[in-house]
């Protein structure tokens, strides 16, 4: 996990948006650099253009100041803050679903997605409907389909937003343990400090609108076994305090 | 199964019958009370008609070959007005959904189009058409087209926007989103106006049959009231209603989820 390959920097991002009422500065000059393995999580206060950040990086928006630049030409894979999924498909075509639109079916392609759905416990559903899955197999079943074109690098916007705390616990501690087993890069968008340190390696925090960055955390536990178990960390409450500190005075 | 469990049960059952019972009841209490008060001449039955008559003028209408040759045509108006209703709004709801600029233009006009009484247009309708049938076609589609309309491409713009936002991420194109996440999200919308249509189509067929035709159940009622004849406008009137629920069944058969 120490890999300094880097494989994505953001340069000087900036944003604004034009609406009748005027001129909204969103972003405002956002550097930071993505290393192969980082699990990344930009924390701040809401509404402060956090996925915005997202968006541009997955190519949503193309208006937008700056340089967004991939060192190699890598897959992006976006999971949204809900999970999405459509309860007219069945597991398994939900799963296809992003192949099936990018017109990637091939062969080898649909043997992964089994390949994922059997490793990750889903497959015994493949026939079945989204309504019939738990939310913590549902929120799996999203991030398969994320997976299914092999992205490098996967952006996750609050995706655990819509859940109770403890299924939020549980889930982020699957969806953090399939990422690490799968090998992927991950920038999260988040507003949940406990969740940030469990789960990233370095922590990007914000300033309210118009965004910038307050300062970086470099994030080292004791403990590296998944989100629930890094809680123990006995550094865990320093960090939590340090951000604690720097994101209340935004508010 | 508890046993408190089975009694529930029972009971939801018994609860469940007892409405289906009591509106079995009540409708031939109404049929018999109409009867009795025609028969005692309580009620003047030259105005009001009566059950027997009804099934009299029923059984004369079908000897006379005349029964079925009304219900076909205000069926076949009927299903050509909805089969071309249904088409017609999903195309113009998919064109209102796909360019912006045009449902924005297009917006105020609908609204007028759609308080406005179709029925209104009628003698215009029978001039610029012609008395025929297709001027009763024409005047179903227009009084249900523009709700159809309406709600349809209300169910377009109120799609989930993070399962459209999904597939952008899949780089998708406008087509993929609306045959993928669009359509798909609003079949029960979909469904829903096409229960509405059938019958706001059968309403658009009787008010053309009323204002020309020489067929149909709207016609069968339009001359009964003429001649005085109330039996059989009464006749008239108990064939819709049997027919627009066998339409709505009918609909609802065909629309039903499979799994």
């Amino acid at each position: 996990m120490n890999t300094t390959n880097k494989i994505l920097s953001v340069k000087h991002l900036s944003k604004i948006y034009n609406t009748l009422e005027g001129e909204t500065n969103c972003l405002s000059d956002i550097s930071f650099e993505v290393n192969e393995g980082d699990f990344i999580t930009i924390i701040g206060p809401s509404g402060c253009g956090k996925s915005t950040i997202l968006n541009i990086i997955a190519g949503l928006e193309n208006k937008y100041q700056g340089n967004v630049n991939f060192t190699s030409n890598c897959e992006i894979g976006y999971m949204l803050q809900e999970h999405s999924l459509f309860d007219w498909l069945t597991v398994e075509e939900n799963a296809l679903l992003g192949l099936k639109i990018k017109k990637q079916l091939t062969k080898e392609n649909i043997n992964y997605v089994i390949s994922l759905l059997k490793k990750y416990n889903l497959y015994e559903f493949k026939n079945s409907y989204p309504k019939n899955l738990s939310g913590g197999m549902k929120q799996r079943l999203a991030l398969i389909r994320t997976l299914a074109f092999k992205p490098r690098i996967l952006l996750l916007d609050e995706p655990f937003s819509a859940l109770d705390y403890q299924s939020r616990l549980s889930v982020s501690d699957d969806v953090y343990k399939i990422i690490k087993n799968e090998n992927k890069t991950a920038i999260m968008v988040s507003h949940d400090i406990a969740e940030s340190i469990s789960m990233s390696n370095k922590i990007i925090v914000l300033s309210k609108r118009p965004a910038t960055i307050k300062n970086i955390h470099n994030i080292n536990l004791s403990i590296n076994k998944g989100p629930i178990e890094n809680r123990k960390a006995k550094e865990f409450s320093t960090y939590y305090d340090q951000l604690w500190k720097e994101i209340d005075k935004n508010d | 199964m508890t046993k408190e469990q089975k009694k529930f049960l029972k009971k939801q059952k018994i609860y469940k019958r007892l409405i289906l019972i009591t509106q079995v009841s009540l409708f031939i209490f109404l049929i018999l009370i109409w009867q009795i008060l025609s028969d005692k001449n309580i009620i003047n039955s030259f105005i009001t008609s009566s059950p027997r008559n009804i099934i009299k003028t029923l059984i004369t209408l079908y000897k006379e070959n005349n029964l079925f040759f009304h219900i076909y045509t205000t069926l076949k108006e009927t299903l050509i007005s909805f089969t071309l209703t249904t088409i017609i709004s999903l195309i113009i709801s998919i064109l209102l959904y796909h360019y912006n600029f045009l449902s924005k233009v297009v917006e105020p006009y609908l609204i007028i189009l759609g308080s406005m009484p179709k029925v209104a247009l009628g003698p215009i309708i029978i001039i610029w058409i012609g008395a025929n049938i297709k001027g009763i076609i024409t005047m179903a589609i227009l009084i249900s087209i523009i709700v159809s309309i309406q709600s349809i491409y209300n169910g377009f713009i109120q799609t989930d926007k993070l399962k459209i936002k999904l597939l952008q991420t899949f780089k998708a194109s406008k087509k993929k989103i609306l045959l993928n996440v669009v359509i798909p999200s609003n079949k029960e919308t979909i469904i829903n106006t096409l229960k509405i249509n059938i019958s706001m189509c059968l309403i658009g067929v009787i008010m053309g049959e009323f204002l020309t035709s020489k067929a149909g159940i709207g016609y069968l009622i339009l001359y009964g009231s003429q001649i005085f004849n109330l039996n059989l406008v009464m006749t008239g009137i108990f064939i819709l209603l049997i027919l627009s629920v066998i339409l709505y069944y009918l609909l609802i058969l065909f629309t039903k989820e499979k799994h």
